[in-house]
Order: structure tokens, then C-alpha cells, then sequence
């Protein structure tokens, strides 16, 4: 483990940072595999290693279980289970990566959706000798429905069906059968043994016949974007900078409106429309640490000056000129419900959206799916881990895009305002 | 800022992570009525000013800082902690476990006993007498795993607890920082870096550390297969041998739980090198505290710790 073996000397190109999520549960090696991902990756230290070590031989392990690398908590290992999402680190030198762990049972289909809304891609991991199963099928329908774009089905444990390509080929088979009715499109198929890390890091000696990419490959080239179609220019205010009491007197005049690009790209000079206020202005300058620059881009927190005198608060989006998102008091979406206490239609909610928030009312349940069977049925209330397609009225207008189109202005979290936890998850149709 | 796709420019992974920080700070100040930073003079707060400053300059800082001093810090730390705020014109509490002992709130077990886990309680008496709802510290999941698990907005009781079963969904960039009176909020900005992300940003943007963080000479005895620093508070012990040694602190804290390591790095280039290339983890090899039991830090954080 030396330093050149993880970090090369000479400057390498940064392509950024890939947050992906791994579905599945224990059975299917799932620890495993992440266990490897940062053992071949170099990411586990001496340390960790010793314990691990000496852990394995206490439980009478003739090799390190590097499934113990992902042990949780204490309250967990207690109940044997695994309670809450995990999130996870390692670098290759040309990326960084954040692995978001969620634990694959039914009942953590909240723990799921919560990994899955922050993710670019999702690891779906099948165990050989099974195929697909119900939880396959439900851990596909969920990345589909959080708008992962890059699904990879890992077909693991490989080495206890005997490295067999036509097993491999018939849970490809059985897999985009369904995936298509979903409408999931984008897939990728990897053979794999993460215990004996074949086509994880390394290509492994068993699995000659397989000529396609190993994991770390796909993951290495990877577009890190949330959405494919052209960008509109999203900017929801977060904060507003008025230094007015400062001794510096050319600041009683600034105006600085403090956010992150959700998504497009925003240049000085281009005309923009405040909403709800719907004034148009020009963008006068774009500052980090009252620095200018010229542009920009999405994810990127910026503080933005406009020409015009305009009153504008946290809440209020600067988007640009003749690209505006639908200004509405009513949305179709679909609804996760996160909460022990059911969705209860008589009652007002708090809905955040970007950075505004407002009551909101639930106008109807049209229907609600069977995260197995992908069903559609009627449903009055709604109880923990349900998903709903839903319509909810507002006090206040949002200014939304579809969530297909927009991660950023389409997703929205339900508040309830009586303990002030998020109940719901919403995404805007 | 690494070359444009054809629609899209990617980030660099330190501005992402920067980004996300600022981005996550700006959500305190919007949502929040008396939200603080904690301020410790450490690498991880040293970021967390620049990224402060980043997110609210021209204008001042919408929190004051805050130290819960254990009365056991290196000077240089301090010094350093006292210079840094005074440059960036923000204001600085102090609030000390040792005051917290004059109260009678502490009770050591032990005059030696090391004081890390009762700045939870000299914590908790801080929030109380500012009112403060919103805590912002730097604290990263990789450190250990019971913050693995844990949100970047971790909502905290009356008592400062951290209920692991009982943690609120956190999704996209949609943080809930609500909280009734006496409850508070401990806010995560740089939950999603590492210590080597950590280095890489402070080489960046030239970010000054207290001078521990180098190496240096320091006379210390091995104990229990590690190198505790022999200082004021811990003096050697009878049969002792003391050797002077250079090294360097990988994390600063409180002097009778951190031990520094052997280096002979007295750059950020050379300890990013030697991070990069480093074998053991950065809580394992000098945090004492942690290595009570496997799930030391899970039970400190239900007691109300960072």
C-alpha cells in the first residue's frame, strides 16, 4: 500500500465526484462488495484491517470478511440488521466517489428512496444462484423513480454458479423483460464475485468470456449528471447579502443574492426574471468571496448582482428571460410517505420546495403502487414506505419544472409541522 | 473547473464539495433564528471559516463562533484560535468545561481523567445560555462510523441527544433545520469530505494552521504501543524514559487524548504525500478516546457529543 500505488505523483485529471447508491441486501454479498470496492481501492487502512482480521478469526473465517468494513452501529449489530443508509468514501486519484448504502428490506424503502435522491447511479446486485427476485424488481422500480439515469445490474456470487455465461445471459434476459415495462432504458450488465473480487476493481482469472467494462471501469466513466435534457437556468435564493452596516461605503449599496445553481448556466449580461415578482433584470455580476467571474454553472453556490433594484427574498428563484418553470398552486406528483404516523388527508402540511415553503393540502390519492408487483390501486390514507401518485393544493405558488426534467426544482419533502419531521418526499410529474 | 462536457461543466471534487458546504451553511443562516459555529482553531474548522467566508462575504458572518475549551489545549492552538477570529472580525465565545467543573455540572471521576466527553455538557450549558438553535461543527462521516450514519442536518433533544433509530429523512439538498424551543439542530457541512479532501483544501486556498499540525520536536514517552506528548498536564510516569521525537498532530483536541505521529513533514504538500500514503486511520492512530470500545463514539454522540 504505497503512495504511488494510491496517489500518482503527477497531476491526474479530476473528473469530479460520482455519488452512486448499492441496493441489495446482506445475502447478496452487497457488504461484500463494497467491502472490496475500498480494499482494491486501497481506501482501508492497516488498522481497520488488523481489527477486521481479528474479528473474522474470532468468528473462525479462514479469509478477512470484508463485509465487517460496512458493520453499522451498535443498535444494529444488536438486532442483526441493518437500520439506516450509510455513506461511504473512496477515492481512485481521478474521482471521488460517495457510496450511499441502504439497506434492501421492504420496510427501509424510505432509507432507499432517501440514498437514491442524491445518487447519478445505482449498483442493483443479484445473487447468481437466484435471479431476479421481488426486491429486484422493487430496488429497479425505485432508482427508476428518484430519476437515477444509470442503472448496473451486478450478477454476483458468480463463482457459486460456477462462472456460468448462460446463467449470466438468462438473468440478463429475465431482467430487461421487466425493465422494459418500466421504461428503464439505460443498463449495464456485469458477472461478478466480489468475495473474490472478480470484475470488481480487478478483471479476476474466472471470468474470461465476459469482455465487457469491471465496476470500477463503469464507474470511472460515468457522467456525473442528473438529466439529459438541455438545462434551464435555475437559481432558488437562499440568503440575501446586504452589508449596508458595514464601514466600507460602497457596500450600502450591495445586493447580493446568495443560492446554488440548481441546474444551466448563467453568464453576466444575460436577462433574467425574478419570480414570483415576475420584474426582469440583468445580471450585473456573478461573485465567490466578491470575486467576479464570468459564469456560473450548475451546483455551483455563487452570489449573484443585478442591474435593477428589485425586492427579493430567500424563497424567491432568479431564472433567465423566456424560461420560465410552470408558477403553479398545484401539483401532480409521486409521494413517498416516510412517516410512522399515516398521511392524513384532513390535515394542513408544510411543503419545501428549492427554498420556499409553503402549506399544502392533499387533493386526492389517484392511486397507489405495489413496489412488488408495480399495481396500481386505490388507497384513502397513505402508511410508512407507501408511494402514491398524489395531487396536493398550495397556499402559495412554486416554481416548479417536471422532476424527469429538474432534480433540483422538481423534488419537494412534506413537513409536519406538529414534531417538525419530514414525512414525505414528493416528485413534481 | 475541469473542461465542458457539451452541455454540462463538470465540477472539480474539491469545488463540489465546497459547494455543498456553502450551499449547506447558507440553508443555517435562511432557516435558522441563532445558529453558531463551533470554532476549535482544528484543520476541520479552519476549512469551515474559509467556507464561511465564501458563503457570506461581503457580509459578516450570521453566527459568532463558539469554543468549548476543555483547558487543555495546546497554546498554539489557542493562540491561533484567538489570532484567526480577530482577523475575520467575527466574534469569538469561549465557554470552558473547567467552569462547567466550578458549577459542580462536571464531576471528573479522576483529577487526569481526559475532558473531551464533558465538552458535551459545557456544550449544552453554551446553547442554553444563548439560545442558540442551530449548531454548525466539522465533523465527517468518514471519521468513524457512527457518523457514517449520520444526517448533515442531525437534529438533538433537550438533553443534546442523537437517537441513531429515530433520525428524520434527509433527501436531495431539502434540509430540515425546524426545531422547538430547547431543542436544537447540529448541522454537518463538510459531512461528505475526507481528511485527505480535507489537506487537498487547505493546500488550495492557502488556508494558515496552527504550527502543531507540522513537524516539530517534542519530548514524549511510548505508552500502551502509542506516543503521548509529555506536557504540564500529562507528565511523565516513574521509569519512564522521555525521548524528543520529531512529529506532527494529525488532529488537535484535548492534550491528555491526542498523540501526534512521527513525521517529518513541515509543508501541506508533504503531509498530503504522506496522508495519501499513510496506513493507519487518523482517529486510529491519535485518538485515545476512541478506542475504549467499538462503539465509543455511537455512545458519546448519544450523550450529547459532536
Amino acid at each position: 500500500m504505497s503512495a504511488i500505488e494510491r496517489f500518482p505523483a503527477e497531476a491526474l485529471p479530476d473528473n469530479g465526484l460520482l455519488r452512486f447508491l448499492t441496493c441489495g441486501s446482506v445475502d447478496d454479498g452487497k457488504s461484500t462488495l463494497i467491502g472490496r470496492l475500498l480494499f482494491d481501492s486501497k481506501t482501508i487502512l492497516v488498522d481497520t484491517l488488523h481489527a477486521m482480521k481479528r474479528t473474522s478469526e474470532r468468528r473462525g473465517l479462514d479469509i478477512v470478511d470484508l463485509s465487517l468494513l460496512t458493520d453499522g452501529l451498535q443498535a444494529e449489530r444488536e438486532q442483526g440488521i441493518t437500520i439506516d443508509v450509510a455513506y461511504r468514501y473512496f477515492t481512485t486519484g481521478t474521482r471521488k466517489y460517495i457510496i450511499a448504502d441502504a439497506p434492501g428490506h421492504e420496510q427501509y424503502t424510505r432509507n432507499m428512496v432517501t440514498a437514491a435522491s442524491t445518487a447519478d447511479l445505482a449498483i442493483i446486485l443479484i445473487d447468481a444462484r437466484k435471479g431476479v427476485l421481488t426486491q429486484t424488481r422493487r430496488h429497479s422500480y425505485l432508482a427508476h423513480l428518484l430519476g437515477i439515469p444509470q442503472i448496473v445490474v451486478a450478477v454476483n456470487k458468480m463463482d457459486l454458479a460456477d462462472y456460468s455465461p448462460e446463467t449470466f445471459a438468462r438473468i440478463k434476459a429475465d431482467y430487461l423483460a421487466f425493465a422494459n415495462q418500466l421504461g428503464i432504458t439505460d443498463v449495464r450488465f456485469i458477472p461478478m464475485s466480489a468475495l473474490h473480487g472478480d470484475m470488481v476493481v480487478d478483471r479476476g482469472e474466472h471470468l474470461d468470456w465476459y469482455d465487457g467494462p469491471t465496476l470500477l471501469e463503469i464507474l470511472e466513466s460515468t457522467p456525473a449528471v442528473h438529466s439529459e435534457h438541455t438545462e434551464k437556468f435555475r437559481f432558488p435564493v437562499q440568503y440575501v447579502c446586504r452589508p449596508q452596516d458595514s464601514a466600507n461605503p460602497e457596500l450600502h449599496d450591495y445586493r447580493g443574492f446568495m443560492g446554488r445553481v440548481e441546474s444551466g448556466e448563467l453568464r453576466i449580461g444575460d436577462a433574467v426574471t425574478v419570480l414570483p415578482s415576475g420584474r426582469e433584470t440583468r445580471v450585473k455580476d456573478i461573485q465567490v468571496l466578491g470575486e467576479s467571474q464570468a459564469r456560473a454553472v450548475a451546483e455551483q453556490s455563487v452570489t449573484l448582482l443585478l442591474a435593477d433594484e428589485i425586492d427579493i427574498s430567500r424563497g424567491d428563484m432568479i431564472v433567465k428571460t423566456g424560461e420560465l418553470p410552470q408558477v403553479t398552486k398545484q401539483i401532480d406528483a409521486m409521494l413517498c410517505w416516510l412517516s410512522e404516523s399515516p398521511l392524513d388527508p384532513r390535515r394542513k402540511y408544510l411543503l419545501r420546495h428549492t427554498t420556499r415553503d409553503t402549506k399544502a393540502m392533499l387533493a386526492g390519492i389517484e392511486f397507489r403502487v405495489d413496489i412488488n408487483t408495480m399495481e396500481r390501486q386505490t388507497a384513502e390514507r397513505l402508511a410508512m414506505n407507501d408511494i402514491a401518485r398524489v395531487r396536493f393544493k398550495l397556499a402559495q405558488p412554486i416554481f416548479a419544472d417536471p422532476y424527469a426534467e429538474s432534480r433540483g426544482t422538481g423534488a419537494f419533502i412534506v413537513i409536519d409541522e406538529s414534531s417538525n419531521n419530514t414525512v414525505g418526499a414528493g416528485m413534481i410529474a | 473547473m475541469s473542461t465542458a462536457t457539451l452541455s454540462r461543466v463538470i465540477l472539480s471534487h474539491l469545488d463540489w464539495l465546497e459547494s455543498e458546504a456553502i450551499h449547506i451553511m447558507r440553508e443555517v443562516a435562511g432557516q435558522c433564528s441563532r445558529p453558531v459555529l463551533l470554532f476549535s482553531g482544528g484543520k476541520d474548522s479552519i476549512c469551515m471559516l474559509r467556507i464561511a467566508e465564501k458563503a457570506f462575504r461581503p457580509g459578516r458572518f450570521p453566527f459568532p463562533l463558539l469554543h468549548v475549551d476543555t483547558g487543555h489545549n495546546y497554546p498554539e492552538v489557542t493562540d491561533f484560535r484567538d489570532r484567526r477570529a480577530a482577523e475575520l472580525g467575527e466574534r469569538l465565545i469561549v465557554r470552558s468545561v473547567e467552569d462547567s467543573m466550578v458549577r459542580g455540572s462536571v464531576v471528573l471521576k479522576s483529577a487526569d481523567e481526559p475532558r473531551n466527553k464533558h465538552q458535551s455538557v459545557t456544550l449544552l450549558e453554551a446553547i442554553e445560555e444563548f439560545g442558540f438553535d442551530a449548531c454548525i461543527g466539522g465533523a465527517r462521516r468518514d471519521e468513524e462510523k457512527a457518523r457514517a450514519k449520520e444526517r448533515i442536518f442531525s437534529f438533538r433533544d433537550e438533553f443534546g441527544q442523537w437517537d441513531p433509530k429515530n433520525q428524520r429523512p434527509e433527501l436531495w439538498d431539502l434540509y430540515n433545520a425546524r426545531s422547538f424551543k430547547g431543542e436544537n439542530i447540529r448541522v454537518f457541512p463538510i459531512s461528505n469530505w475526507t481528511e485527505i479532501d480535507v489537506w487537498q483544501y487547505i493546500e488550495r486556498e492557502h488556508l494558515a494552521l496552527p504550527s502543531i499540525y507540522f513537524a516539530h520536536q517534542r519530548p514524549l514517552v511510548r505508552r500502551g504501543g502509542g506516543l503521548l506528548p509529555v506536557t504540564a498536564v500529562t507528565p511523565a510516569r516513574a521509569g519512564e524514559t522521555i525521548e524528543t521525537l520529531t512529529v506532527r498532530f494529525r488532529t488537535v483536541g484535548d492534550i491528555t487524548c491526542t498523540a501526534p505521529v512521527i513525521s517529518e513533514a513541515d509543508s501541506v504538500a508533504k503531509i498530503i504525500a504522506e496522508t495519501a500514503s499513510t496506513t493507519i486511520t487518523e482517529r486510529g492512530a491519535t485518538r485515545l478516546d476512541d478506542q475504549t470500545s467499538d462503539a465509543s463514539m455511537e455512545q458519546r454522540k448519544k450523550e450529547g457529543y459532536f
